[in-house]
């Protein structure tokens, strides 16, 4: 775990925020479950979501140690304070789930998610649409004579707009990552 | 894969031996300590059938139905507090399983369940008998495991042992394909096993002490408790009662929790909840200070969250941090083993003085003597046909005082159950809590008898629940278990006809027990004795029959048709709003309730 740099959750002692405000307005949380890299680990999680009736608006998982077996999962959702502190409460209670983290809570996070667009077109569009890329710093990964496949890294947010731009500029097809996402400083 | 460094940890050495994995099974079991196995063999554990043929150590009990082995794990677990092993086959083996697996989750009942599987290289083929076993219970298990390796197995139902009664307890199950029981590998013993599961016992120590001054301060106070408190074993109860007597403050206890706090103590208010004791829920709701100890809110314990206890301050012990804010809001939180945190609380206060409003709480004790002097538990007598009530009366009667442990099934017998039997110690009350699973009460007799053979068991059911698993009547006959099965027998489906009555315009739709066997003679059929009682005049002769008997014994009572179970709290409306008796009933649930169960 020191290999990531997190620092000492909360939610493996015992300050799970166990004294919440109640609000009834809905949070967007991204939240970090760092897991043991065991066969069905990520249908317990998915299972967890939707046995519970919980909102995943992203999920992103992969191996981050090797040697350790340890995968870390970032899922964007979305609900109450007090549904919010469940999902973590209940993620917490998993046994291969070693420690969870809400980075919207302990401090300002990075987040970051990658997506490649395919854009169709030909003449005026297509030269608007290389230049927006530039403009969003997207890159060319594929060119064809009427197409481009952009890649484009960004907050969420970023990528929407993106993409809202291709649309009306031939956007034939979009591939999302979901969000990874680290605490800044130290 | 768990980590292989950390998981076997200088235990290269220990007890590491080579044998095949069925004959690893055998010696985990045995490292374990557990000395009976409940269980059905087919084609993908014969193997682990062969080993258990081959030794003396754990005995295997033959089950009817493999819903039946799970049940009778977990009535051993819950009269032992050891954790109840089951052993099925795969496919149909496993899916009968799923029920028993998913009582013992939501009742935090230790039990761990191995299941064969076909061979690793057919997995995922269609192949005979094959299920998705580890799919299929992962929603219902605590945690669970395919073993693909040999070396892997041993580790892993070491590990399953461990996770099963760590924390809040529940069921685990372990996925064994019979390559891998043939096959030979490395045995590893229980102590070389590290597991990174571990979950907090001690609660924190500024909580507890927030707690401790509200006890000093609280005018109204009441203690909630429950299952938790029986799962952190007899030493948690003991702590319990102490701290109870020692402040004088009353005491009320979930279904699961009954026997924590002895059904004779001076400060026991009864039960709480739907068919709760009326001055157990007038204290819930207008206490200022409750603490649950090892209770979860559940929604049959809160009844409309938003007028639940308004006026008090909550504070919440439990081991399971998720328990905690899920229904609701609490002011002092805190999480750790009840044992754990009740010593501290104990020490705490009397390091402060051991100081209580007394005062206030003597006059709040004489508040819950009014309520108690509304006998809410008072129902119509009948010279003429056995009142349910009646022969629980009866029962108690006959029976207070002996090495007693009951069971029950579920539905309004269940409810009278919990509230005409005194339990005056933990572990000896087996009732499906969570789940509410028709057919429990029976299996789980059979493994309450396994554990104490000596004890008189008795299983208070319903005809229909009764029923449901009425085949393990075979296992009682062979295993020479002499459970009294006291069947409270109404011909109806009672709790479902309480509810048609109440919600439907007294619709009975299909809650009639219709083509009923003749009980005596389906008890003599299997070789057991069967009473038959009908006339409130005979009842006590024929109760002392069934405890004399040395025996099984199926005693068909037959009882009131019509009677409802009260006190009750209709679905939807709050803890002074209850119902106790039938001329209140008429239209008091309204749209909103009606579609809460």
């Amino acid at each position: 775990m020191s290999a990531l740099h997190l620092k000492k959750g909360s939610t493996s002692h015992s300050a799970y925020n166990l004294r919440p405000t109640f609000s009834d307005v809905a949070e967007r949380h991204t939240i970090a479950v760092l897991v043991e890299n065991e066969p069905g680990v990520l249908a317990r999680v998915i299972g967890l979501f939707s046995g519970r009736g919980y909102n995943i608006e992203s999920l992103t998982v992969a191996e981050v140690d090797h040697t350790g077996h340890l995968s870390r999962i970032t899922i964007v959702t979305t609900g109450t304070p007090q549904v919010i502190e469940q999902i973590k409460a209940q993620l917490g209670r998993i046994v291969s789930v070693r420690d969870v983290h809400d980075l919207t809570v302990e401090g300002r996070a990075v987040e970051r998610e990658l997506a490649m667009l395919k854009v169709v077109g030909a003449g005026d569009k297509r030269v608007e649409a290389l230049r927006l890329a530039d403009i969003f710093r997207a890159n060319v990964v594929d060119s064809t004579l009427n197409s481009f496949v952009f890649e484009i890294t960004g907050a969420p947010e970023k990528i929407d707009a993106f993409a809202d731009l291709m649309r009306p500029l031939g956007l034939a097809e979009i591939a999302r990552t979901g969000v990874a996402a680290l605490l800044r400083g130290d | 894969m768990l980590n292989e460094k950390t998981h076997v940890a200088n235990g290269a050495k220990q007890m590491t031996r080579e044998m095949t994995g069925a004959k690893m099974v055998v010696q985990a079991l045995k490292d374990q300590g557990v000395d009976t196995v409940f269980g059905y063999p087919g084609g993908a554990v014969l193997p682990i059938y062969d080993e258990i043929f081959l030794q003396n150590d754990i005995r295997h009990i033959l089950v009817r139905h493999e819903q039946g082995a799970v049940h009778a794990a977990e009535g051993y677990a819950r009269s032992t507090g050891k954790p109840g092993v089951v052993l099925v086959t795969s496919g149909p083996g496993a899916t009968n399983a799923v029920t028993g697996l998913t009582d013992a989750l939501l009742d935090s009942i230790p039990i761990v369940v191995l299941t064969g599987q076909v061979p690793t290289f057919m997995i995922g083929s269609d192949a005979f008998q094959e299920a998705d076993t580890v799919g299929i219970t992962r929603p219902c298990t605590k945690h669970n495991w395919l073993v693909k390796d040999t070396d892997r197995l041993a580790a892993t139902i070491h590990e399953g042992f461990h996770v099963a009664t760590s924390g809040r307890p529940g069921p685990v199950l372990i996925d064994i394909p019979k390559d891998v029981q043939f096959a030979t590998g490395t045995y590893t013993g229980p102590k070389a096993i590290t597991s990174h599961y571990q979950p907090r016992l001690k609660g924190d120590m500024e909580e507890i002490t927030e707690l401790v001054a509200a006890i000093e301060k609280a005018k109204r106070p009441v203690f909630y408790t429950g299952g938790g408190v029986i799962n952190s074993g007899p030493g948690a109860s003991q702590l319990l009662r102490e701290l109870v007597d020692a402040t004088g403050f009353p005491i009320t206890s979930t279904l699961m929790g009954l026997g924590a706090y002895p059904a004779s103590g001076k400060h026991w208010l009864g039960m709480l909840g739907m068919h709760g004791l009326y001055e157990a829920n007038m204290a819930m709701h207008d206490c200022d200070l409750m603490i649950n100890i090892g209770a979860r809110f559940d929604d049959r314990i809160t009844g409309r969250i938003d007028a639940f206890s308004p006026k008090s301050k909550k504070a919440h012990i439990d081991i399971d941090p998720s328990s905690i804010n899920k229904v609701i809001r609490v002011d002092i939180p805190i999480v750790g083993d009840v044992g754990h945190v009740l010593e501290d609380i104990l020490k705490i206060w009397k390091s402060r003085g051991r100081k209580t409003n007394a005062e206030a709480v003597a006059k709040w004790n004489a508040q819950i003597d009014e309520w108690r002097k509304v006998k809410c538990l008072t129902y119509k007598p009948s010279e003429k046909t056995i009142k349910p009530q009646y022969a629980l009366e009866r029962l108690e009667a006959l029976t207070k005082g002996r090495d007693r442990y009951i069971c029950t099934e579920v539905g309004q017998h269940q409810m009278w159950a919990a509230q005409f039997l005194g339990f005056e110690d933990p572990n000896r009350w087996m009732t499906s809590g969570g789940l509410g699973t028709m057919g429990y009460g029976f299996p789980a007799s059979i493994g309450v008898q396994m554990a104490h053979p000596e004890a008189l068991v008795i299983n208070v059911a319903g005809e229909a629940s009764w029923l449901m698993n009425m085949q393990e009547m075979g296992t009682a006959i062979q295993y020479r278990l002499p459970v009294k099965q006291f069947i409270l027998n109404n011909e109806r489906l009672g709790m479902v006809r309480q509810w048609q009555e109440l919600l439907h315009g007294e619709r009975y739709s299909q809650s009639w027990s219709e083509a009923l066997p003749d009980f005596v003679k389906l008890a003599e059929a299997f070789g057991a004795k069967g009473i038959l009682c009908k006339d409130p005049a005979d009842l006590d002769d024929a109760i002392m029959e069934m405890l004399e008997y040395d025996g099984p014994v199926i005693f068909d009572c037959l009882v009131e048709k019509h009677e409802n179970c009260f006190p009750m709290i209709p679905s939807g409306k709050a803890h002074n709003e209850m119902l106790l008796g039938d001329a209140e009933t008429q239209g008091v649930i309204q749209a909103g309730g009606a579609v809460l169960v």
